[in-house]
């Protein structure tokens, strides 16, 4: 029997359906990969309890003949997400010991469909971060080293716990979150398939909000067929969002193994950002080269407002940050810190609870909703995200797709960002864009780096084509071949 | 534009988020690069450009009937709360 660690969402299912292993016996493989792997620090909470009577009860139902689609397959969940009796903390000192009472729309469906829960993963806190450094609960490693050394790596972040945990076989598949890259930019630092949808697939409902008119989760899996799988039980209306699209759930597997003959593929020259790793912008033109062996046809298209994506973005998201962040007062839920009276109470609560990158975000939003900024930052901000998400809409008027690269270089150490703070919010300027303008996006992990590190190659669909993006991403990884894996020195 | 000390302090205090006095030099600091930085989005022409807000947009926000659909779950909304009595959240004396 293969290591059941190792296998893909599509092949756990198929090994579940003809009885080859039960729920219970692939739940105990994971548990046990957990405990050995417990130095990469990718768990904030792990359920292991819990798991094992989801698998048991998986196995009955089975036996029953009546199973969900993620029926038995052990899944991890990003601590986001709220979810009923297990401690929901954001990797957030201000939600340590926060025990929904709820569950989170998209974890619902998935308990619905069968999953079983190993656990919460660790993130940047409050998902503000791309190294996955700013968690209250520690650092995450990354399972992948360099060749050249032994210094030990970020995962990206925000979901570094779940790109840690899927590349190093702790779990079948987790959930991630995506604001400005957060899935995807992990995703390509792991080696490992991250896929946002499309703004409003995806229920809000239930998820810790960072910047709600940008936040959408996703499936951060090792396949693009289980991207699609675990998609197609994520998705669907939530009348509690009210941005929660009505739009026809298409079947995303349906157009894996399609050829992509006569599709055309844009590629935005403006995405040659200067810094970019030379591997990097060389692997994506072999992505192009791929594609177009594959019949597809590469137009150059022009995204001219690309470069102002990011500094856009850094008004946005840290406005509605700080208009979210608010809630956390102490009152109801959460921290508390003593003080004087009310207004101090208040005060020392959140210098208490909320670690330095979202006291700096919070400041940052403040300022630019102030008044007299308001006008100058955030609604100019808002005119820049117009215009950007119009550059796509007129792209997508000639091409089926576009690709780009996911990240401006592979994953770097632990502390070597930490003190260049532009620096750091660069690894999402190849991710935000399409974020801006709520855009579907997947990144593929493509090819190593000279120094034996993943990197992804991203695809940007229009709105509401997720179809098309599968279709392609699927193309680019059998293209591609990735078979690396964590842990095997080139 | 560049943010000085008292700037951070007051919105700091807009904010609610308490900053020890030698933490504002070096938000002061931090700031002013982030706000430098966003500062090139002022050579854009945005003229005439209607702001952006939501990737929704274009989509009508429904609006839902006006009738309960939740409650009599006073323990779980309380079940997290940093102190309560009697079924009442307990919170600081508000009026002095």
């Amino acid at each position: 029997m293969a290591n059941l660690t190792d296998l893909t969402i599509a092949e756990a299912q198929a090994g579940l359906a003809q009885g080859e292993f039960s729920s219970k016996e692939i739940t105990e493989a994971h548990i046990t990969a957990i405990e050995a792997a417990r130095d990469l620090n990718a768990f904030v909470t792990e359920t292991p309890e819990r798991a094992l009577a989801d698998a048991e009860a998986s196995d009955k139902r089975r036996a029953g003949g009546d199973v969900g689609a993620l029926d038995g397959l052990p899944i991890a969940i990003k601590d986001l997400f709220c979810t009923k009796g297990i401690q929901s903390t954001a990797s957030s000192h201000m939600l340590e010991g926060f025990i929904p009472s709820y569950e989170s729309t998209v974890s619902s469906k998935m308990v619905d469909a069968g999953m079983v829960m190993l656990g919460k993963t660790n993130l940047d806190e409050f998902a503000m971060g791309s190294s996955n450094e700013t968690s209250y609960f520690g650092p995450v490693l990354n399972p992948w080293k360099r060749s050249s050394d032994d210094q030990s790596l970020v995962p990206g972040g925000s979901s570094g716990g779940s790109a840690s945990a899927v590349a190093a076989r702790l779990c079948l598949a987790a959930t991630g979150t995506d604001t400005g890259g957060s899935i995807r930019q992990p995703a390509s630092f792991c080696g490992i398939v991250g896929m946002k949808p499309t703004y409003g697939r995806c229920s809000r409902w239930g998820i810790v909000a960072f910047a709600s008119s940008l936040d959408q989760a996703g499936p951060m899996t090792r396949t693009v067929r289980d991207a699609a799988i675990m998609l197609q039980s994520m998705v669907g209306f939530d009348p509690k969002d009210t941005t929660s699209s009505e739009m026809p759930v298409p079947d995303f597997q349906a157009m894996l193994g399609q050829d992509i003959k006569g599709l055309k593929i844009g590629i935005p020259s403006e995405y040659r950002v200067e810094g970019t790793d030379p591997e990097i912008l060389a692997l994506w033109d072999q992505g192009v080269k791929w594609l177009e062996d594959a019949g597809a046809e590469a137009v150059e298209v022009s995204l001219p407002r690309t470069k102002y994506a990011l500094p856009a973005y850094y008004i946005i998201a840290p406005a509605e940050a700080s208009s979210n962040l608010a809630r956390y007062d102490g009152m109801r839920y959460g921290l508390r810190a003593d003080g004087e009276n009310l207004a101090e109470v208040y005060e020392n609560t959140r210098a208490e609870g909320f670690g330095n990158e979202v006291r700096r975000r919070i400041l940052m939003g403040t300022y630019v909703l102030s008044a007299g900024y308001y006008d100058a930052y955030y609604i100019k901000a808002q005119k820049v995200r117009k215009l950007i998400a119009d550059e796509f809409s007129a792209a997508f008027e000639t091409v089926d797709a576009i690709l780009t690269p996911a990240v401006p270089s592979a994953a770097f150490a632990h502390g070597e960002k930490s003190d260049d703070l532009l620096g750091m919010y660069l690894n999402d300027v190849m991710t935000v864009p399409a974020s801006l303008a709520g855009l579907p996006g997947i990144s593929v992990p493509a090819g190593l780096s000279s120094d034996g590190l993943p990197l992804g190659l991203q695809l940007i669909t229009k709105a509401f084509d997720e179809e098309t993006l599968f279709r392609v991403a699927d193309v680019l990884e059998q293209s591609a071949g990735f078979t690396a894996r964590p842990g095997e020195k080139a | 534009m560049s943010v000085d000390k008292s700037t951070v302090a007051r919105i700091a205090q807009l904010a609610r988020i308490k900053v020890p006095e030698e933490d504002l030099g070096a938000l002061a600091d931090e700031l002013s690069k982030i706000i430098g930085w966003v500062e090139q989005l002022d050579e854009v022409d945005t003229e005439g450009v209607a702001p952006m807000a939501s990737s929704a947009e274009g989509t009508v926000l429904r609006q839902r009937d006006d009738v309960v659909t939740d409650g009599d779950c006073r323990e779980a909304v309380l079940s997290n709360a940093p102190k309560t009595t009697k079924g009442y959240f307990v919170v600081p004396k508000v009026i002095e």
